[in-house]
């Protein structure tokens, strides 16, 4: 039974407890992710982290996040006050809607009701979250410009160019994903990678999507829209008390939604991982819950381990790298993928299937070598290009020597 | 009434009334918020008329890039600058209201002939197969030839916007970074390598094989590294030397 028909009979209230359940835990998930992230870049820079408040510190986040919320609330004189107060609105919204496509258990029994922790099943489920994660940009870049002030502005047009041009990619590594299954909705996607796990079989197109998510969600190390060496604090710059917090909670939250995303369309989503199949029955169907998040975890450690090891890119050379590398491979990939589906689909012999891979593969050799030989021909013409001239520049005269006249 | 109708009796003078409000708004940018919102309620309406993938499409399309391109170029405006409203160009209020006056005439012939009332025919049948296979059919089927040549025509566009926008670089290939690294290195003092010491420090160069200064002006040989002073890499030392300065003691009197 697929996920829309169980999810079509479901009651009124079990809809709204469901919602509200889906708010509560991303708002849980927010403060433990905060604190998680601090306590694992403490480990990696040989420190301790947040430990006071709490056991393990755990409680920090949380205090925080009252200490936040009862600060002042300024809004400068030169912000354009509506959309000032709009900005972070628009944030802390959309970023909660994502959440309402993805499936977080297996068929579950929901105080009496069959279903599945999802809130809705749209036949277009992975476009949808892919829509609201463009209106959650508006609030970025509304909240520079509003500001008033000029590092805040650099800060949004740096987001709005960087979330256009990553969109793209993104939206390219679903494609081999929606050709694979056949559909574009969450549930039906999860079923069709009930033998072999998307990353598995499409791994170029998980590898993309990776990368693309933490470009589309502002952080290290493609976080230029708040890059504290260059812009202060970026958009948010000019932002105090609970409005920064809105901020800080959409970051948060639209973490844990694009990891959910890559958990539903590459790891199989609450399914369990192969050999351990028969937990899927434990506690009724809840234990793939249990599934899902350490999935979701993963990624998001994932997140915090980049932020502690990588720094941040130069704002060219990432939208070079988006544009002529992530972009034109994942387009590449994509015929690939649907030449061989097509071929599997009109019933080609295996041999044929064979000779079209490895065709594929020794172009692909046959590109990187031709490449690679271009390459070191242009660093041997580049290798010296003359001495540097000594350096001199002009110096103000020593002020001690002076002194020492009188 | 139904749940449908609710909802478009809920949403379209609000759309409406939005649209108005954009017309009139000073900042640029107001009314980019507005158009973003009348697009979002469009995309509303294609949902609820049972055209998800239309709908989702006019958010991630329209929303989400067409309009975010349009912010970013508003954006360069700043945020205290309004738009002029003086007619720059003579004659073209006159072509305004000639055009929409055409508009609205077209428009309401095309919703006069509509069959008001009616229960819609066909819907089914053409979300039968999915809705989404139900576009990709037409697309890729019926109309494929007309979706390729619209699709040539917009990358003919791109293409001649990029040549057009395009400007020619100096003919000399800039040298990589890394080159620059190693001429730096092949100077003939260090200083060369090490780069010039920040705006505002007092000092003339920023080198490894150069004294610092102690505080009556006397270089420090302390201050090389001892392998430099083997490997001969180090400047001649009291050639750094200020003079002038008050003479100090071991106690530091002067």
């Amino acid at each position: 039974m697929s996920n829309s028909s169980l999810l079509l009979d479901d009651p009124g209230w079990v809809i709204a407890l469901k919602g509200l359940l889906i708010f509560v835990l991303c708002v849980l998930l927010t403060l433990l992710s905060v604190w998680g992230e601090r306590r694992i870049v403490a480990r990696m820079q040989m420190r301790l982290g947040p430990n006071r408040v709490g056991p393990f510190g755990i409680v920090q986040a949380l205090a925080d996040g009252v200490k936040l919320a009862l600060k002042e609330d300024i809004i400068p004189k030169a912000a354009d006050r509506a959309v000032f107060i709009l900005a972070p609105i628009i944030s802390a919204t959309t970023c909660f809607m994502a959440f309402a496509v993805i499936p977080l258990t297996g068929k579950v029994n929901f105080f009496g009701e069959e279903t599945v922790m999802q809130l809705t099943d749209l036949p277009v489920g992975v476009l949808y979250v892919l829509a609201t994660a463009s209106i959650g940009v508006y609030g970025i870049v509304l909240a520079g410009w509003s500001s008033g002030s000029t590092y805040p502005l650099l800060g949004g047009l740096r987001s709005s160019a960087q979330v256009i041009s990553y969109e793209i990619a993104m939206g390219l590594s679903f494609v081999g994903v929606f050709i694979y299954a056949g559909s574009m909705s969450t549930g039906d996607i999860i079923a069709s990678q009930s033998t072999w796990w998307n990353v598995v079989v499409l791994f170029p197109s998980f590898a993309i999507y990776v990368i693309s998510m933490v470009g589309e969600t502002n952080r290290a190390p493609f976080d230029l829209a708040e890059a504290e060496g260059e812009l202060v604090g970026g958009f948010h710059t000019e932002y105090s008390s609970l409005k920064f917090a809105l901020f800080f909670l959409a970051e948060y939250v639209n973490i844990i939604a694009v990891s959910a995303l890559a958990t539903t369309l590459f790891l199989g989503g609450p399914s369990a991982p192969p050999g351990l199949g028969f937990t899927s029955d434990w506690l009724g169907g809840w234990f793939s819950f249990v599934w899902f998040f350490l999935k979701v975890f993963g990624f998001f450690f994932f997140f915090v381990w980049l932020r502690g090891t990588l720094p941040r890119l130069r704002y060219d050379q990432f939208m070079k790298f988006g544009w002529k590398v992530l972009i034109p491979v994942n387009v590449a990939w994509i015929l690939v993928v649907a030449t061989l589906r097509l071929m599997t689909q009109q019933g080609a012999s295996q041999f044929m299937i064979a000779a079209f891979t490895g065709g594929v593969v020794l172009a692909v050799l046959i590109a990187m070598s031709v490449y690679d030989l271009t390459k070191i021909k242009a660093e041997e013409r580049s290798r010296y290009v003359g001495e540097m001239p000594e350096p001199s520049f002009p110096v103000p005269a020593l002020p001690s020597i002076k002194k020492a006249d009188e | 009434m139904t749940g449908e109708s609710a909802l478009f009796w809920a949403l379209a003078p609000l759309s409406v009334a939005v649209a108005i409000a954009m017309l009139f708004m000073k900042k640029a940018v107001h009314s980019a918020i507005l158009l973003a919102w009348v697009m979002i309620t469009l995309a509303i309406f294609y949902i609820a008329l049972e055209a998800p993938f239309l709908g989702i499409v006019q958010i991630v399309v329209y929303t989400g890039a067409v309009m975010m391109l349009f912010l970013f170029i508003l954006m360069l405006v700043g945020v205290d600058s309004s738009d002029s409203l003086v007619e720059k160009i003579k004659g073209l209020r006159s072509v305004a209201i000639f055009t929409v006056l055409g508009f609205v005439a077209a428009l309401t012939s095309l919703i006069a002939r509509t069959d008001n009332g009616q229960a819609p025919v066909g819907l089914g049948e053409a979300n039968g197969g999915g809705n989404v296979q139900g576009i990709a059919e037409l697309i890729f089927g019926d109309y494929v030839w007309a979706f390729e040549v619209i699709s040539a025509l917009l990358i003919t566009a791109a293409l001649g916007a990029m040549v057009l926008g395009h400007s020619e670089k100096s003919g000399v290939a800039k040298s990589s970074q890394r080159a620059r690294s190693i001429a730096r290195f092949r100077g003939k003092s260090i200083a060369t390598a090490a780069g010039l010491p920040g705006s505002g420090v007092y000092a003339r160069n920023n080198a490894v094989d150069l004294p610092a200064l102690l505080p009556d002006g006397k270089p420090s040989d302390l201050s090389i590294a001892e392998v430099l002073h083997r490997r001969g890499d180090v400047q001649e030392t009291k050639s750094y030397a200020l003079e002038g300065l008050p003479k100090i003691d071991e106690e530091g009197n002067k």
